[in-house]
């Protein structure tokens, strides 16, 4: 497994942590760990760092995760994929962040082995 | 941006279902973020005053407010075990965690009501702390409460209603 530096977009920072422990439990090889408490913040974080994965909550206040996805897109901010966390999994909202360039979806709540189902075939392309 | 109808038809409201769901739901996410199983108390009466109050809005064909309500020795275990470390090192972030596992509840229970999840949205969690609070709901439907025991302390899980 190759190297990853990734961005946690959560206005939870005790899920931000629960989200980087589940990915290292799931075997990835973290060596650069950003975080941001929304879509507006993140958008910041991703014009001074690089990044080769995103995982981002949907519903956060200032800029959501449906409008940070939008955003991602349109400014090309970064080429990572997105991987969308969120209690709203299978619904509209889901399928939005899809049609807007979200390459997946993790519905809380989730365990270590769900995350790794999800993100490892996204960061093995 | 979306926007939800609380005139939306809602659900049917079945009282001993609902309550079986909420605890199902409640259930899981303890077991899938804190690792550990909790268990429907009965003859658990909802307190007044609890020491933290953690409330999501639902709006859509399900309107109403979700509470998790708990006092600070619990509200610690949650954090400590959703993190994962030793209760000593829990510093602060209670809040925080509580406001996650009232969403995550919610998301959960609406989730499981057959043609809910998708025309139900979730608001962002807010949690009220201190010992000298009330709340008041506006709410004027049913009420779905369901109390759990979380290493041998009571939780209070309510589901309030619009009509």
């Amino acid at each position: 497994m190759n190297q990853l530096r990734i961005l946690i977009v959560d206005d939870s920072s005790v899920m931000r942590k629960i989200v980087e422990r589940s990915l290292r439990q799931a075997g990835l090889d973290l060596v650069e760990v950003h975080e941001a408490a929304n879509g507006s913040e993140a958008l910041n974080l991703l014009g001074q760092h690089q990044v080769d994965l995103i995982l981002s909550d949907i519903n956060m206040p200032v800029m959501d995760g449906l409008e940070f996805v939008k955003q991602v897109q349109a400014t090309s901010a970064s080429n990572a994929p997105v991987v969308m966390i969120t209690t709203e999994g299978s619904e509209s909202n889901v399928m939005q962040a899809l049609s807007l360039g979200a390459k997946g979806y993790i519905r809380k709540p989730f365990t270590a082995d769900q995350v790794k189902e999800h993100v490892l075939p996204i960061v093995e392309r | 941006m979306t926007t939800m109808d609380c005139s939306a038809t809602a659900p049917v409201v079945d009282r001993a279902a609902w309550k079986t769901l909420l605890e199902l739901s409640a259930q899981e996410v303890f077991e899938m973020m804190l690792a550990c199983r909790i268990t429907p108390l009965t003859d658990a009466e909802t307190p007044e005053i609890t020491d933290y109050t953690a409330m999501v809005g639902l709006a859509g064909k399900l309107c109403g407010v979700l509470s998790v309500r708990c006092s600070h020795r619990a509200a610690l275990l949650v954090t400590a075990k959703m993190l994962a470390i030793p209760l000593e090192e829990v510093e602060d972030g209670c809040w925080d965690a509580l406001g996650e596992l009232a969403n995550m509840i919610a998301g959960n229970f609406k989730a499981k009501l057959s043609g809910v999840g998708s025309s139900c949205l979730l608001s962002v969690p807010t949690v009220i702390t201190g010992a000298d609070y009330q709340t008041h709901s506006l709410a004027n439907g049913d009420a779905i409460r369901a109390a759990m025991e979380f290493e041998t302390l009571p939780m209070w899980i309510t589901l309030e209603l619009h009509n």
